[in-house]
């Protein structure tokens, strides 16, 4: 299915988009960071944490919408 | 009382409310680019009892954006430059500013004077000791966190809602989010997202409207999108601070302790429970093989961090205890606290596991 990745943050320079759709065809949140890893090197490094339709999630959460988004600590004031 | 008319005409507030302000006592940790705003209007409400805590002093390239300051301040410390100023705005207020630096030493007798800590740093260092000191004196803490264009606000530890470990357990892996002085900074951007916490500081001490609790709050300044992310408490993240109380105050030095603990001998290894014996070799003709034990050579140790069982303490060797202590400075490095270098090597280990 197409589901829809927003970026925040760093997040958004490390993929250079602030969001994007993609084909995903595995089951949780882990499987969509994977998919992302490959097409990220550089992700990987990152620290964030993973919504789904604006609810924070862990790895082991089931994909059931289409609205994904990762979210970067900020650190300025 | 005619400074807080508009105020106490309003009937949400009231004299009432107003007078709820004037008895409430605040503490802003970082008078920059959001604690300027915060203070600023936390001041003209008539928030009786203020509080500032900020080591570092007035510099030009703050102007941009830390609005409590002009030329005049240029070399001041911060705390005292924002009372000054503060002072000015509102003579019927008491201003206390702290010009020292925020440690494990003076957080918690320093946050149990305050009902309500506003966190307005600038690395995440101060934003988790803020954070847990405010679990441990049970403070709701009013957090905001701004990127560029970006901010993140929150309120943490409200009538037991989650915390910012809730949120992000743990300190980034290393500090690669470079802070404003290094990338830059939007300057009207804090002063958008410390408005939102003054704003939170006041609905909290009148009971008015939604929290932000439970919540964190993205703000992207250039195309106006806002996403309020639900986010659960974890006891179980909570509680990993609360142990820590009794020996808070100790924990800078604790620290440092830690780390130089972490070169062991093979019997101070075996007094541990739980092991995980990591072999960190490159060239495997020697491999012992017991189930105990996992190979992950040096150079592939990163790539492999998810075959560690983080539950377990570690134990890594190499062949002298020179490879092993990079690797457990690595581990780490990723949160794997509980890791520990053989000093003699690997030799050791293999004569213990044949005559076990």
């Amino acid at each position: 299915m197409m589901i829809t990745i927003r970026y925040f943050g760093l997040l958004a320079e490390v993929t250079g988009c602030t969001s994007e759709k993609i084909n995903f065809s595995g089951t949780t949140i882990f499987d969509v960071k994977e998919v992302l890893f490959q097409k990220y090197k550089t992700l990987k490094n990152k620290d964030f944490q993973v919504a789904q339709n604006n609810e924070l999630n862990t790895d082991k959460t089931k994909i059931t919408s289409t609205e994904i988004a990762l979210l970067p600590p900020f650190a300025g004031g | 009382m005619n400074r807080y008319n508009r105020h106490i005409i309003l009937s949400e507030i009231g004299s009432e409310g107003q007078y709820k302000l004037n008895n409430a006592k605040v503490l802003v940790i970082g008078a920059g680019g959001l604690g300027c705003p915060v203070l600023q209007y936390l001041a003209a409400a008539g928030i009786g009892t203020l509080g500032i805590i900020d080591f570092d002093i007035v510099s030009e390239s703050n102007l941009q954006r830390q609005i409590l300051f002009g030329d005049s301040s240029l070399g001041i410390n911060k705390a005292i430059a924002a009372k000054k100023r503060l002072e000015d705005l509102n003579t019927s207020i008491s201003i206390h500013a702290y010009p020292e630096n925020l440690n494990h030493k003076n957080s918690v007798s320093l946050f149990k004077e305050y009902d309500i800590i506003v966190d307005g740093t600038d690395n995440f260092k101060t934003r988790y000791l803020v954070s847990d000191a405010c679990i441990i004196t049970k403070k709701p803490l009013v957090y905001a966190g701004i990127y560029k264009f970006e901010g993140q606000v929150s309120v943490f530890n409200y009538k037991n809602g989650p915390s910012y470990r809730c949120l992000f357990p743990n300190p980034p892996r290393e500090e690669e989010i470079p802070n404003c002085s290094e990338i830059g900074v939007l300057g009207v951007l804090p002063g958008i997202i410390g408005s939102l916490q003054a704003n939170e500081v006041i609905k909290i001490i009148l009971n008015l409207g939604k929290i932000l609790s439970g919540k964190v709050l993205y703000y992207n300044s250039l195309n106006h999108q806002s996403n309020l992310i639900k986010v659960s408490r974890s006891e179980k993240e909570i509680q990993k601070v609360i142990d820590l109380a009794g020996i808070f105050e100790n924990l800078d030095e604790g620290i440092r302790c830690k780390v130089k603990n972490n070169n062991i001998t093979l019997k101070e290894a075996l007094t541990k429970k739980n092991i995980q014996w990591i072999d960190v070799r490159n060239d495997t003709d020697q491999i012992i093989n017991y189930p105990e034990i996992i190979q992950i050579p040096f150079e592939y140790l990163e790539q492999n961090l998810h075959k560690i069982d983080k539950n377990k303490e570690q134990v890594v060797f190499c062949h002298a205890g020179i490879m092993s202590k990079k690797a457990v400075t690595i581990l780490q490095k990723h949160q794997i606290e509980d890791s520990f270098s053989l000093k003699n090597g690997a030799f050791e280990v293999m004569d213990y596991f044949k005559n076990k």
